[in-house]
């Protein structure tokens, strides 16, 4: 494998909230290092702070302890493209409106931030839907404007937190293989949340297991296998159990 | 999608609820149940109507009279309390100044009923057009101002962050979030205030008017002309549900996402 770029280094985050009965500790001394254009995986169970930990690269929360360094300096609000949890997309503004909304805040002129959003809506696979409403759309469809909207931030940086977490299986399975291909067409770097083994299998270069409490990095893997993966394969299987049993549950 | 066949028998299910309403009462008062001394039947009611809409008798003016000065007065009391009520409310909702400065005055006054103002406002104002107004606007303005304010403390915060991961501005985020999410509370909030403002009315012209609906009521009763009074009262129910539906028209074209 090739020497790979350091992206972002995440040195010893802490968090800690204070609630009314006391401190609670959510992250305690997380390292991860996040390389250039890779897809990587952060896996962990229900309710363990994997949001808080986005949150904090996001840069929407501040962590107690430990720092977030950038390699190509820290990026402003609006440098990050983020995919949220479900699909908090505007209700209000149609496909069109909701995926140039990052440039439209920016001030670009309007020509020029159709013709970029066009661009990201062809490639999540929604042209002809533009003038749709988020009503009009299906769960995969939303979130697809989720993901077209975070890529026409033009940043190279992708955080998504749970992207698919509610959408049905089925749908869930489809969105895997097109957010794989969508990232082989626009590499970028890709932060995957998710609490779902097989998709963490299914999806990352590196996969970072979370678990304990207060949240700390567990375990690194990397699924050693071409994509696209299959989930019935004996790798995959292999990979699975191994996860599984260094897995905590959720809480 | 509804079908055909399912709109026509919500249509007929309404009229055949209106026709049993007016239906029952008016068989109550033919059949002696109650006296038409005390009690006007449909049928009365719609003949004094349409006399009332020509004739000034017995009390001086024509419904059209007083259904216009009645109109004007709510109409401008119920614009003056949703122009100013509902962005002081969405200020409120959005930032802490205004809340913390606005919502201890706001909350000692919004329990009063706005009948409760009418004797300082007699004392203040007089008994002139602007006091009648005054009572209408406190009553159309507390839901304005509640309504506004619930609808922007009420937004996804996530779709607030949203935003602010494109390096929207406090400013940006009111405008192209909070209060485009907050529209559809602010309507019902508009439209309580239509119903409150109109309702209001009645009580706003007891203050010694010479005209309008209010005043064609109180006279009524005092002439013993359940007719008129009811003439009043179906005229105040029926324009209260149209202004009511064109609101909701509106509502569907500045806020279309909430509907199919």
């Amino acid at each position: 494998m090739a020497v790979q770029k350091n992206k972002i280094s995440m040195k010893n985050i802490s968090k800690t909230f204070t609630t009314r009965t006391g401190d609670v500790s959510v992250l305690k001394d997380v390292s991860i290092n996040v390389f250039e254009n890779e897809f990587l995986v952060i896996l962990g169970p229900g309710q363990c702070g994997k949001t808080v930990l986005m949150n904090i690269l996001a840069g929407l929360e501040q962590p107690t302890g430990g720092e977030v360094v950038f390699a190509d300096g820290t990026p402003k609000m609006g440098d990050l493209g983020i995919v949220f949890q479900k699909y908090y997309i505007y209700p209000w503004k149609n496909v069109m409106q909701n995926v140039e909304l990052s440039q439209e805040v920016k001030g670009v002129d309007k020509k020029t931030r159709r013709e970029s959003a066009q661009k990201y809506i062809d490639l999540v696979g929604l042209s002809g839907f533009e003038k749709s409403i988020p009503r009009e759309l299906s769960g995969g469809m939303k979130q697809r404007v989720g993901i077209a909207r975070a890529y026409a931030t033009e940043s190279d940086i992708m955080i998504m937190d749970e992207p698919f977490g509610a959408l049905d299986a089925q749908t869930r399975y489809q969105m895997q293989e097109e957010i794989l291909k969508i990232w082989e067409k626009k590499k970028r770097t890709v932060i995957f949340v998710t609490s779902n083994l097989e998709e963490a299998i299914y999806l990352g270069d590196r996969i970072i297991l979370l678990g304990g409490s207060p949240t700390s990095v567990k375990a690194e893997y990397i699924p050693d296998m071409p994509r696209p993966r299959n989930y019935t394969s004996k790798e995959f299987l292999d990979l699975r159990n191994e996860i599984a049993d260094n897995t905590d549950l959720a809480l | 999608m509804i079908s055909k066949k399912e709109k026509r028998i919500r249509l007929l299910l309404s009229i055949a609820g209106l026709v049993i309403f007016f239906g029952v009462w008016e068989m109550a008062v033919q059949m002696g149940f109650i006296s038409s001394r005390i009690l006007s039947p449909p049928s009365k009611v719609v003949s004094a109507f349409i006399q009332k809409l020509t004739d000034t008798k017995p009390e001086g003016a024509t419904l059209i009279t007083h259904f216009l000065m009645s109109f004007k007065l709510a109409l401008s009391a119920f614009l003056a309390a949703v122009i100013i009520g509902v962005p002081l409310g969405l200020f409120m909702g959005q930032y802490k100044a205004f809340d913390r400065f606005l919502t201890p005055i706001f909350e000692i006054i919004r329990p009063i009923p706005p009948i409760a103002w009418i004797p300082i406002v007699i004392l203040v104002a007089g008994i002139g057009m602007s006091g009648k107004v005054f009572i209408i606007f406190v009553a159309a303005f507390v839901p304005c101002v509640i309504n506004s304010y619930l609808g922007i403390k009420l937004t996804s915060p996530v779709l607030v962050n949203v935003a602010r991961t494109f390096g929207a501005s406090d400013w940006q985020i009111f405008t192209k979030v909070c209060i485009p999410s907050s529209l559809n509370m602010v309507f019902t909030g508009v439209r309580n205030a239509l119903g409150a403002s109109w309702s209001t009315l009645v009580a706003a012209e007891m203050l010694a008017s010479t005209g309008g609906l209010g005043y064609m009521i109180q006279m009524g009763r005092q002439l013993i002309r359940p007719d008129i009074i009811l003439v009043g009262m179906l005229t105040i129910g029926c324009t209260g549900a149209l202004l009511s539906w064109l609101l909701g028209l509106l509502e569907k074209k500045v806020a279309p996402w909430r509907y199919r």
